[in-house]
Protein backbone atom coordinates (compact mmCIF):
# COMPACT_ATOMS: atom_id res chain seq x y z
CA UNK A 1 0.00 0.00 0.00
CA UNK A 2 2.77 2.39 0.94
CA UNK A 3 4.45 1.54 -2.38
CA UNK A 4 1.38 2.92 -4.06
CA UNK A 5 1.57 6.02 -1.88
CA UNK A 6 5.22 6.68 -2.72
CA UNK A 7 4.54 6.25 -6.45
CA UNK A 8 1.55 8.55 -6.18
CA UNK A 9 3.66 11.19 -4.44
CA UNK A 10 6.38 11.00 -7.10
CA UNK A 11 3.73 11.20 -9.82
CA UNK A 12 2.20 14.29 -8.23
CA UNK A 13 5.54 16.04 -7.84
CA UNK A 14 6.59 15.30 -11.40
CA UNK A 15 3.17 16.15 -12.82
CA UNK A 16 3.20 19.40 -10.86
CA UNK A 17 6.59 20.40 -12.24
CA UNK A 18 5.82 19.37 -15.82
CA UNK A 19 2.26 20.52 -16.09
CA UNK A 20 2.02 23.24 -13.48
CA UNK A 21 5.32 24.95 -14.12
CA UNK A 22 7.10 24.07 -17.36
CA UNK A 23 4.21 24.14 -19.84
CA UNK A 24 2.92 27.64 -18.90
CA UNK A 25 6.48 29.00 -18.73
CA UNK A 26 7.07 27.57 -22.19
CA UNK A 27 4.00 29.31 -23.59
CA UNK A 28 5.25 32.59 -22.14
CA UNK A 29 8.82 31.95 -23.27
CA UNK A 30 7.71 31.11 -26.80
CA UNK A 31 5.94 34.42 -27.18
CA UNK A 32 8.60 36.55 -25.47
CA UNK A 33 11.56 34.87 -27.18
CA UNK A 34 9.82 35.11 -30.55
CA UNK A 35 9.17 38.80 -29.89
CA UNK A 36 12.84 39.26 -28.96
CA UNK A 37 13.96 37.62 -32.21
CA UNK A 38 11.55 39.81 -34.17
CA UNK A 39 12.70 42.92 -32.29
CA UNK A 40 9.40 43.76 -30.57
CA UNK A 41 8.36 43.65 -26.88
CA UNK A 42 5.78 40.83 -26.94
CA UNK A 43 3.16 40.33 -24.21
CA UNK A 44 4.55 42.35 -21.28
CA UNK A 45 1.46 43.78 -19.56
CA UNK A 46 0.15 41.11 -17.20
CA UNK A 47 2.37 40.59 -14.18
CA UNK A 48 6.15 41.06 -14.04
CA UNK A 49 7.60 40.69 -17.57
CA UNK A 50 4.17 39.51 -18.70
CA UNK A 51 4.62 36.24 -16.77
CA UNK A 52 0.89 35.88 -16.01
CA UNK A 53 -0.01 35.91 -19.72
CA UNK A 54 -0.43 32.08 -19.90
CA UNK A 55 -2.95 32.30 -17.05
CA UNK A 56 -4.97 34.85 -19.01
CA UNK A 57 -4.72 32.62 -22.09
CA UNK A 58 -6.12 29.66 -20.17
CA UNK A 59 -9.07 31.73 -18.91
CA UNK A 60 -9.69 32.91 -22.43
CA UNK A 61 -9.71 29.33 -23.72
CA UNK A 62 -12.16 28.27 -21.02
CA UNK A 63 -14.69 30.96 -21.84
CA UNK A 64 -14.46 30.81 -25.63
CA UNK A 65 -17.29 29.28 -27.58
CA UNK A 66 -16.64 25.66 -28.43
CA UNK A 67 -17.65 25.38 -32.07
CA UNK A 68 -18.22 21.86 -33.35
CA UNK A 69 -18.42 21.34 -37.10
CA UNK A 70 -21.10 19.12 -38.59
CA UNK A 71 -19.36 15.82 -39.02
CA UNK A 72 -20.45 12.20 -39.38
CA UNK A 73 -17.80 11.14 -36.85
CA UNK A 74 -18.68 13.30 -33.86
CA UNK A 75 -17.45 10.74 -31.33
CA UNK A 76 -14.00 10.61 -32.95
CA UNK A 77 -13.96 14.40 -33.23
CA UNK A 78 -14.51 14.71 -29.48
CA UNK A 79 -12.09 11.89 -28.62
CA UNK A 80 -9.12 13.27 -30.57
CA UNK A 81 -8.07 16.06 -28.13
CA UNK A 82 -8.32 13.65 -25.18
CA UNK A 83 -6.13 11.17 -27.06
CA UNK A 84 -3.59 13.95 -27.53
CA UNK A 85 -3.34 14.67 -23.80
CA UNK A 86 -3.14 11.02 -22.68
CA UNK A 87 0.30 10.02 -24.06
CA UNK A 88 1.72 13.43 -23.14
CA UNK A 89 0.71 12.86 -19.52
CA UNK A 90 2.05 9.31 -19.35
CA UNK A 91 5.46 9.35 -21.04
CA UNK A 92 7.39 11.34 -18.41
CA UNK A 93 6.95 8.58 -15.78
CA UNK A 94 9.88 6.72 -17.37
CA UNK A 95 12.38 9.56 -16.92
CA UNK A 96 14.54 9.39 -13.76
CA UNK A 97 14.94 12.66 -11.86
CA UNK A 98 17.35 11.62 -9.12
CA UNK A 99 19.34 8.77 -7.58
CA UNK A 100 17.90 6.01 -5.41
CA UNK A 101 17.42 7.58 -1.98
CA UNK A 102 16.72 6.31 1.51
CA UNK A 103 13.50 7.55 3.04
CA UNK A 104 13.38 6.20 6.58
CA UNK A 105 13.95 2.45 6.15
CA UNK A 106 13.09 2.10 2.49
CA UNK A 107 15.04 2.60 -0.72
CA UNK A 108 13.11 4.76 -3.16
CA UNK A 109 14.36 5.25 -6.73
CA UNK A 110 13.53 8.77 -7.88
CA UNK A 111 11.70 7.71 -11.01
CA UNK A 112 7.97 7.13 -11.18
CA UNK A 113 8.19 3.85 -13.08
CA UNK A 114 11.50 2.04 -13.51
CA UNK A 115 9.81 -0.54 -15.72
CA UNK A 116 11.94 -3.01 -17.65
CA UNK A 117 12.27 -1.72 -21.24
CA UNK A 118 11.28 1.71 -19.92
CA UNK A 119 12.85 3.65 -22.81
CA UNK A 120 11.02 1.51 -25.34
CA UNK A 121 7.74 2.02 -23.50
CA UNK A 122 8.35 5.77 -23.49
CA UNK A 123 8.92 5.82 -27.25
CA UNK A 124 5.98 3.48 -27.83
CA UNK A 125 3.51 5.57 -25.85
CA UNK A 126 4.85 8.79 -27.33
CA UNK A 127 4.25 7.42 -30.82
CA UNK A 128 0.58 6.83 -29.95
CA UNK A 129 0.04 10.59 -29.93
CA UNK A 130 -0.08 10.56 -33.73
CA UNK A 131 -3.51 8.93 -33.56
CA UNK A 132 -4.94 12.09 -32.08
CA UNK A 133 -3.65 14.16 -35.03
CA UNK A 134 -4.85 11.64 -37.60
CA UNK A 135 -8.27 11.31 -35.99
CA UNK A 136 -8.65 15.06 -35.58
CA UNK A 137 -7.85 15.41 -39.27
CA UNK A 138 -10.22 12.65 -40.29
CA UNK A 139 -13.17 13.49 -38.03
CA UNK A 140 -13.18 17.24 -38.71
CA UNK A 141 -14.87 16.71 -42.07
CA UNK A 142 -12.55 19.30 -43.62
CA UNK A 143 -10.14 18.70 -46.48
CA UNK A 144 -7.37 20.80 -44.94
CA UNK A 145 -7.66 18.90 -41.69
CA UNK A 146 -7.57 15.60 -43.56
CA UNK A 147 -4.42 16.65 -45.40
CA UNK A 148 -2.82 17.55 -42.07
CA UNK A 149 -3.78 14.20 -40.55
CA UNK A 150 -2.40 12.24 -43.51
CA UNK A 151 0.85 14.20 -43.36
CA UNK A 152 1.15 13.57 -39.61
CA UNK A 153 0.94 9.80 -40.06
CA UNK A 154 3.51 9.66 -42.87
CA UNK A 155 5.86 12.01 -41.04
CA UNK A 156 5.75 10.07 -37.78
CA UNK A 157 6.60 6.77 -39.47
CA UNK A 158 9.50 8.31 -41.35
CA UNK A 159 11.14 9.87 -38.31
CA UNK A 160 10.30 7.49 -35.49
CA UNK A 161 12.48 4.77 -37.00
CA UNK A 162 15.56 6.98 -37.08
CA UNK A 163 14.86 8.17 -33.53
CA UNK A 164 14.51 4.65 -32.16
CA UNK A 165 17.74 3.59 -33.88
CA UNK A 166 19.53 6.55 -32.30
CA UNK A 167 18.26 5.46 -28.88
CA UNK A 168 19.32 1.86 -29.57
CA UNK A 169 22.87 3.10 -30.21
CA UNK A 170 22.87 4.77 -26.78
CA UNK A 171 21.71 1.58 -25.10
CA UNK A 172 24.31 -0.65 -26.80
CA UNK A 173 27.37 0.21 -24.64
CA UNK A 174 25.18 0.53 -21.53
CA UNK A 175 23.73 -2.94 -22.00
CA UNK A 176 20.47 -2.13 -20.25
CA UNK A 177 17.03 -0.76 -21.04
CA UNK A 178 16.82 1.18 -17.77
CA UNK A 179 17.33 4.92 -18.14
CA UNK A 180 18.82 4.96 -14.63
CA UNK A 181 21.59 2.66 -15.93
CA UNK A 182 22.19 5.05 -18.81
CA UNK A 183 22.84 7.81 -16.27
CA UNK A 184 25.11 5.59 -14.15
CA UNK A 185 27.06 4.73 -17.31
CA UNK A 186 27.52 8.42 -18.09
CA UNK A 187 28.65 9.15 -14.51
CA UNK A 188 31.49 6.68 -15.07
CA UNK A 189 32.32 7.31 -18.74
CA UNK A 190 31.38 10.92 -19.42
CA UNK A 191 28.44 12.29 -21.35
CA UNK A 192 27.17 10.29 -24.30
CA UNK A 193 27.02 13.29 -26.59
CA UNK A 194 30.70 12.94 -27.57
CA UNK A 195 30.91 9.27 -28.63
CA UNK A 196 27.32 9.39 -29.90
CA UNK A 197 27.58 12.66 -31.81
CA UNK A 198 25.98 11.23 -34.97
CA UNK A 199 23.18 9.59 -33.00
CA UNK A 200 22.55 12.82 -31.10
CA UNK A 201 22.23 14.77 -34.34
CA UNK A 202 19.72 12.24 -35.68
CA UNK A 203 17.80 12.23 -32.39
CA UNK A 204 17.69 16.02 -32.30
CA UNK A 205 16.29 16.32 -35.83
CA UNK A 206 13.80 13.50 -35.25
CA UNK A 207 12.72 15.24 -32.05
CA UNK A 208 11.55 18.26 -34.04
CA UNK A 209 9.66 16.02 -36.45
CA UNK A 210 8.06 13.98 -33.65
CA UNK A 211 6.67 17.05 -31.93
CA UNK A 212 5.58 18.64 -35.24
CA UNK A 213 7.62 21.76 -34.61
CA UNK A 214 9.04 23.99 -37.29
CA UNK A 215 10.82 23.28 -39.61
CA UNK A 216 8.74 20.07 -39.65
CA UNK A 217 5.27 21.34 -38.75
CA UNK A 218 3.77 20.00 -41.97
CA UNK A 219 0.59 18.67 -40.28
CA UNK A 220 -0.18 22.27 -39.24
CA UNK A 221 1.45 24.31 -42.05
CA UNK A 222 -0.72 27.36 -41.55
CA UNK A 223 0.35 28.92 -44.85
CA UNK A 224 -0.99 25.93 -46.81
CA UNK A 225 -3.58 24.15 -44.65
CA UNK A 226 -5.19 26.99 -42.59
CA UNK A 227 -4.22 25.25 -39.33
CA UNK A 228 -3.94 21.65 -40.49
CA UNK A 229 -5.40 18.97 -38.27
CA UNK A 230 -6.78 21.42 -35.67
CA UNK A 231 -8.44 23.82 -38.11
CA UNK A 232 -11.92 22.95 -36.82
CA UNK A 233 -11.05 22.97 -33.11
CA UNK A 234 -11.62 25.88 -30.79
CA UNK A 235 -11.62 26.79 -27.08
CA UNK A 236 -10.30 24.12 -24.67
CA UNK A 237 -10.28 21.41 -27.31
CA UNK A 238 -7.77 23.41 -29.32
CA UNK A 239 -5.85 24.17 -26.12
CA UNK A 240 -5.57 20.40 -25.45
CA UNK A 241 -3.60 19.94 -28.67
CA UNK A 242 -1.59 23.04 -27.90
CA UNK A 243 -0.67 22.02 -24.35
CA UNK A 244 0.05 18.39 -25.19
CA UNK A 245 2.51 19.58 -27.84
CA UNK A 246 4.37 21.56 -25.18
CA UNK A 247 4.33 18.67 -22.70
CA UNK A 248 5.60 16.29 -25.40
CA UNK A 249 8.38 18.76 -26.20
CA UNK A 250 9.33 18.91 -22.52
CA UNK A 251 9.36 15.13 -22.14
CA UNK A 252 11.48 14.62 -25.26
CA UNK A 253 13.86 17.36 -24.09
CA UNK A 254 14.23 15.63 -20.73
CA UNK A 255 14.81 12.34 -22.57
CA UNK A 256 17.49 13.93 -24.76
CA UNK A 257 19.16 15.38 -21.66
CA UNK A 258 19.04 11.95 -20.00
CA UNK A 259 20.35 10.01 -22.99
CA UNK A 260 23.12 12.37 -24.10
CA UNK A 261 23.85 14.89 -21.32
CA UNK A 262 23.95 12.91 -18.09
CA UNK A 263 20.35 13.45 -16.98
CA UNK A 264 20.03 14.65 -13.39
CA UNK A 265 23.78 14.27 -12.81
CA UNK A 266 26.17 17.24 -13.05
CA UNK A 267 29.78 16.01 -12.63
CA UNK A 268 29.38 15.48 -8.90
CA UNK A 269 28.32 19.09 -8.26
CA UNK A 270 24.89 17.68 -7.47
CA UNK A 271 26.42 15.44 -4.77
CA UNK A 272 28.10 18.47 -3.22
CA UNK A 273 24.83 20.43 -3.29
CA UNK A 274 22.92 17.52 -1.73
CA UNK A 275 25.43 17.00 1.08
CA UNK A 276 25.64 20.75 1.79
CA UNK A 277 21.88 21.11 1.77
CA UNK A 278 21.16 18.10 3.95
CA UNK A 279 23.74 19.35 6.44
CA UNK A 280 21.66 22.49 6.95
CA UNK A 281 18.02 21.46 7.16
CA UNK A 282 15.55 19.01 5.62
CA UNK A 283 16.52 15.33 5.04
CA UNK A 284 18.89 14.11 2.35
CA UNK A 285 16.23 12.50 0.14
CA UNK A 286 14.49 15.83 -0.25
CA UNK A 287 17.67 17.53 -1.43
CA UNK A 288 18.56 14.66 -3.76
CA UNK A 289 15.15 14.93 -5.41
CA UNK A 290 15.13 18.72 -5.56
CA UNK A 291 18.68 19.05 -6.92
CA UNK A 292 18.21 16.22 -9.43
CA UNK A 293 14.93 17.65 -10.63
CA UNK A 294 16.40 21.16 -10.95
CA UNK A 295 19.39 19.96 -12.98
CA UNK A 296 17.18 17.84 -15.25
CA UNK A 297 14.75 20.70 -15.83
CA UNK A 298 17.63 23.12 -16.48
CA UNK A 299 19.09 20.78 -19.11
CA UNK A 300 15.67 20.24 -20.65
CA UNK A 301 15.19 23.99 -20.88
CA UNK A 302 18.29 24.28 -23.06
CA UNK A 303 16.54 22.05 -25.58
CA UNK A 304 13.25 23.88 -25.16
CA UNK A 305 14.97 27.17 -25.94
CA UNK A 306 16.49 25.52 -28.99
CA UNK A 307 13.00 24.46 -30.10
CA UNK A 308 11.83 28.07 -30.00
CA UNK A 309 15.01 29.48 -31.50
CA UNK A 310 14.80 27.08 -34.46
CA UNK A 311 11.09 27.78 -34.91
CA UNK A 312 11.65 31.49 -35.48
CA UNK A 313 14.82 31.02 -37.53
CA UNK A 314 14.23 28.31 -40.14
CA UNK A 315 11.62 28.16 -42.90
CA UNK A 316 9.35 25.15 -43.23
CA UNK A 317 10.48 22.12 -45.24
CA UNK A 318 8.51 21.15 -48.30
CA UNK A 319 6.76 17.80 -47.95
CA UNK A 320 8.95 15.81 -50.36
CA UNK A 321 12.07 17.35 -48.79
CA UNK A 322 10.85 16.15 -45.39
CA UNK A 323 10.41 12.61 -46.70
CA UNK A 324 13.76 12.65 -48.50
CA UNK A 325 15.59 13.84 -45.38
CA UNK A 326 13.92 11.18 -43.24
CA UNK A 327 14.43 8.17 -45.46
CA UNK A 328 17.58 8.99 -47.43
CA UNK A 329 19.65 10.89 -44.88
CA UNK A 330 18.56 10.28 -41.28
CA UNK A 331 17.78 6.56 -41.52
CA UNK A 332 21.10 5.58 -43.19
CA UNK A 333 22.95 7.85 -40.74
CA UNK A 334 21.21 6.23 -37.76
CA UNK A 335 21.94 2.73 -39.11
CA UNK A 336 25.58 3.64 -39.67
CA UNK A 337 25.74 4.97 -36.13
CA UNK A 338 24.32 1.72 -34.71
CA UNK A 339 26.91 -0.33 -36.60
CA UNK A 340 29.70 2.04 -35.55
CA UNK A 341 28.72 2.01 -31.87
CA UNK A 342 28.24 -1.77 -31.94
CA UNK A 343 31.74 -2.21 -33.41
CA UNK A 344 33.24 0.17 -30.82
CA UNK A 345 31.40 -1.61 -28.01
CA UNK A 346 32.53 -5.07 -29.12
CA UNK A 347 36.05 -3.71 -29.68
CA UNK A 348 36.10 -2.52 -26.09
CA UNK A 349 36.56 1.17 -26.92
CA UNK A 350 33.27 2.24 -25.33
CA UNK B 1 -6.44 -8.46 -9.23
CA UNK B 2 -4.41 -10.09 -11.99
CA UNK B 3 -7.38 -12.23 -12.95
CA UNK B 4 -9.62 -9.17 -13.23
CA UNK B 5 -7.10 -7.39 -15.47
CA UNK B 6 -6.62 -10.51 -17.56
CA UNK B 7 -10.30 -11.08 -18.21
CA UNK B 8 -10.92 -7.39 -18.84
CA UNK B 9 -8.23 -7.13 -21.49
CA UNK B 10 -8.84 -10.58 -22.94
CA UNK B 11 -12.48 -9.62 -23.48
CA UNK B 12 -11.40 -6.27 -24.90
CA UNK B 13 -8.98 -7.97 -27.30
CA UNK B 14 -11.60 -10.40 -28.58
CA UNK B 15 -14.34 -7.78 -28.74
CA UNK B 16 -12.27 -5.22 -30.60
CA UNK B 17 -10.96 -7.93 -32.94
CA UNK B 18 -14.57 -8.71 -33.82
CA UNK B 19 -15.19 -5.01 -34.50
CA UNK B 20 -12.15 -4.97 -36.81
CA UNK B 21 -13.75 -7.65 -38.97
CA UNK B 22 -17.37 -6.61 -38.72
CA UNK B 23 -17.38 -2.81 -38.86
CA UNK B 24 -18.30 -1.32 -42.21
CA UNK B 25 -16.15 1.81 -41.90
CA UNK B 26 -12.45 0.96 -42.48
CA UNK B 27 -11.29 3.83 -40.22
CA UNK B 28 -13.18 2.38 -37.26
CA UNK B 29 -11.86 -1.10 -38.13
CA UNK B 30 -8.29 0.21 -38.05
CA UNK B 31 -8.89 1.96 -34.73
CA UNK B 32 -10.30 -1.24 -33.25
CA UNK B 33 -7.14 -2.98 -34.37
CA UNK B 34 -5.19 -0.47 -32.25
CA UNK B 35 -7.32 -1.45 -29.26
CA UNK B 36 -6.76 -5.16 -29.97
CA UNK B 37 -2.99 -4.73 -30.14
CA UNK B 38 -2.82 -2.65 -26.95
CA UNK B 39 -4.94 -5.24 -25.11
CA UNK B 40 -2.54 -7.94 -26.30
CA UNK B 41 0.37 -5.84 -25.06
CA UNK B 42 -1.24 -5.71 -21.61
CA UNK B 43 -1.61 -9.50 -21.71
CA UNK B 44 2.11 -9.77 -22.55
CA UNK B 45 2.92 -7.67 -19.49
CA UNK B 46 0.77 -9.98 -17.37
CA UNK B 47 2.74 -12.93 -18.76
CA UNK B 48 5.94 -11.29 -17.52
CA UNK B 49 7.25 -10.19 -20.91
CA UNK B 50 7.32 -6.36 -20.79
CA UNK B 51 9.91 -6.19 -23.57
CA UNK B 52 7.62 -7.95 -26.02
CA UNK B 53 4.75 -5.74 -24.87
CA UNK B 54 6.82 -2.61 -25.56
CA UNK B 55 7.78 -3.93 -28.99
CA UNK B 56 4.16 -4.76 -29.71
CA UNK B 57 3.06 -1.19 -29.03
CA UNK B 58 6.13 0.40 -30.64
CA UNK B 59 6.06 -1.54 -33.90
CA UNK B 60 2.45 -2.50 -34.43
CA UNK B 61 0.37 0.29 -32.91
CA UNK B 62 3.07 2.93 -33.30
CA UNK B 63 4.05 2.27 -36.90
CA UNK B 64 2.23 -0.40 -38.85
CA UNK B 65 -1.35 0.49 -37.94
CA UNK B 66 -0.51 4.18 -38.46
CA UNK B 67 0.50 3.12 -41.97
CA UNK B 68 -2.84 1.29 -42.39
CA UNK B 69 -4.66 4.41 -41.29
CA UNK B 70 -2.52 6.49 -43.65
CA UNK B 71 -3.47 4.30 -46.60
CA UNK B 72 -7.15 4.17 -45.66
CA UNK B 73 -7.28 7.94 -45.39
CA UNK B 74 -5.13 8.60 -48.46
CA UNK B 75 -7.32 6.43 -50.66
CA UNK B 76 -10.33 7.99 -48.94
CA UNK B 77 -12.12 4.69 -48.59
CA UNK B 78 -15.54 5.55 -47.29
CA UNK B 79 -18.23 3.30 -45.96
CA UNK B 80 -18.01 -0.10 -47.62
CA UNK B 81 -20.77 -0.40 -50.20
CA UNK B 82 -23.21 -3.18 -49.58
CA UNK B 83 -21.74 -5.72 -51.95
CA UNK B 84 -25.01 -7.59 -52.22
CA UNK B 85 -25.38 -11.32 -51.71
CA UNK B 86 -22.22 -13.29 -51.18
CA UNK B 87 -21.95 -16.32 -53.41
CA UNK B 88 -21.97 -19.90 -52.16
CA UNK B 89 -18.35 -20.36 -53.26
CA UNK B 90 -17.27 -17.39 -51.14
CA UNK B 91 -19.01 -18.81 -48.08
CA UNK B 92 -17.45 -22.22 -48.57
CA UNK B 93 -13.99 -20.70 -49.12
CA UNK B 94 -14.32 -18.59 -45.97
CA UNK B 95 -15.36 -21.65 -43.96
CA UNK B 96 -12.49 -23.75 -45.25
CA UNK B 97 -10.04 -20.92 -44.58
CA UNK B 98 -11.25 -20.51 -41.01
CA UNK B 99 -11.01 -24.27 -40.38
CA UNK B 100 -7.49 -24.37 -41.85
CA UNK B 101 -6.38 -21.51 -39.60
CA UNK B 102 -7.84 -23.26 -36.55
CA UNK B 103 -6.07 -26.47 -37.53
CA UNK B 104 -2.76 -24.63 -37.90
CA UNK B 105 -3.09 -23.03 -34.48
CA UNK B 106 -4.01 -26.36 -32.90
CA UNK B 107 -1.08 -28.08 -34.61
CA UNK B 108 1.35 -25.38 -33.53
CA UNK B 109 0.06 -25.57 -29.97
CA UNK B 110 0.31 -29.38 -29.96
CA UNK B 111 3.80 -29.25 -31.43
CA UNK B 112 5.00 -26.73 -28.85
CA UNK B 113 3.39 -28.15 -25.72
CA UNK B 114 1.97 -31.56 -26.59
CA UNK B 115 0.97 -33.34 -23.44
CA UNK B 116 3.47 -31.45 -21.31
CA UNK B 117 2.32 -29.53 -18.28
CA UNK B 118 1.96 -25.85 -19.14
CA UNK B 119 3.37 -23.70 -16.34
CA UNK B 120 3.64 -19.92 -15.99
CA UNK B 121 6.33 -18.10 -17.94
CA UNK B 122 9.50 -17.57 -15.97
CA UNK B 123 12.14 -14.86 -16.18
CA UNK B 124 14.68 -17.19 -17.84
CA UNK B 125 12.19 -17.87 -20.62
CA UNK B 126 11.10 -14.40 -21.70
CA UNK B 127 13.88 -12.11 -20.47
CA UNK B 128 15.59 -9.91 -23.03
CA UNK B 129 18.92 -11.77 -22.81
CA UNK B 130 17.37 -15.20 -23.34
CA UNK B 131 15.19 -13.89 -26.16
CA UNK B 132 18.19 -12.37 -27.95
CA UNK B 133 20.39 -15.44 -27.46
CA UNK B 134 17.67 -17.75 -28.77
CA UNK B 135 16.97 -15.51 -31.74
CA UNK B 136 20.62 -15.38 -32.80
CA UNK B 137 21.50 -19.03 -32.16
CA UNK B 138 18.70 -21.61 -32.33
CA UNK B 139 16.41 -19.57 -34.54
CA UNK B 140 19.05 -17.74 -36.57
CA UNK B 141 17.96 -19.28 -39.89
CA UNK B 142 14.31 -18.35 -39.38
CA UNK B 143 15.34 -14.86 -38.25
CA UNK B 144 17.49 -14.29 -41.35
CA UNK B 145 14.80 -15.69 -43.63
CA UNK B 146 12.24 -13.26 -42.23
CA UNK B 147 14.69 -10.45 -42.90
CA UNK B 148 15.11 -11.70 -46.47
CA UNK B 149 11.34 -11.86 -46.90
CA UNK B 150 11.00 -8.22 -45.81
CA UNK B 151 13.79 -7.22 -48.18
CA UNK B 152 12.02 -8.91 -51.07
CA UNK B 153 8.80 -7.13 -50.13
CA UNK B 154 10.61 -3.78 -50.12
CA UNK B 155 12.15 -4.45 -53.54
CA UNK B 156 8.78 -5.53 -54.92
CA UNK B 157 7.13 -2.38 -53.61
CA UNK B 158 9.90 -0.24 -55.11
CA UNK B 159 9.57 -1.94 -58.50
CA UNK B 160 5.79 -1.44 -58.48
CA UNK B 161 6.16 2.21 -57.48
CA UNK B 162 8.80 2.80 -60.16
CA UNK B 163 6.51 1.28 -62.77
CA UNK B 164 3.68 3.57 -61.63
CA UNK B 165 6.05 6.54 -61.95
CA UNK B 166 6.54 5.85 -65.68
CA UNK B 167 2.87 6.22 -66.54
CA UNK B 168 1.69 9.79 -67.10
CA UNK B 169 -0.04 11.35 -64.10
CA UNK B 170 1.36 8.88 -61.59
CA UNK B 171 4.38 8.86 -59.30
CA UNK B 172 5.95 12.27 -58.80
CA UNK B 173 2.68 14.16 -59.07
CA UNK B 174 1.43 13.02 -55.63
CA UNK B 175 3.42 14.83 -52.97
CA UNK B 176 1.55 13.14 -50.12
CA UNK B 177 2.86 9.73 -51.14
CA UNK B 178 5.86 8.72 -49.02
CA UNK B 179 8.95 7.09 -50.47
CA UNK B 180 8.49 3.46 -51.38
CA UNK B 181 9.89 0.89 -49.05
CA UNK B 182 7.96 1.79 -45.92
CA UNK B 183 6.33 -1.62 -45.88
CA UNK B 184 9.54 -3.12 -44.66
CA UNK B 185 9.45 -1.57 -41.20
Amino acid sequence: MSDLLVTGAKLLVFLGVFLGAIAPIMVWLERRFCAFIQDRPGPNRLGPLGLFQPLADVFKFFFKEDVTPSTPDRALYLAAPALAVLPALVTFVFIPFGPTVEIGERLVPLIVSDAPAGVLLLLAIASLSVYSLVLAGYASNNKYSLMGGIRASAQLISYELAMTLAVVAVLLPVGSFHLSDVITYQQENGWNVLPQAIGFLVFLIAMFAETNRLPFDLPEAESELVAGFHTEYSAMRFASFFMSEYIAMTTLSALAATLYFGGWDLWGIDDWLVSTGSGLFLPEWFWAGAVGMTILVAKAFVFLLLFIWVRWTFPRFRYDQLMRLGWKVLLPLALFNVVLIAALTVGGVL
Amino acid sequence: MEMVIFFLFAALAVGSALVVVLHRNPVYSTLSLVLTLISLAVLFVLLGAPFIAALQVLIYTGAIVVLFLFVVMLLNIGREEASGERGLLQKVAAGVGALALLAFVALAYWGAYGTREVGPLTEDFVSLEVLATQLFSDYLLAFELVGLLLLVAVIAATVLAARLGNTPGGGESDPALPEAGEEGI
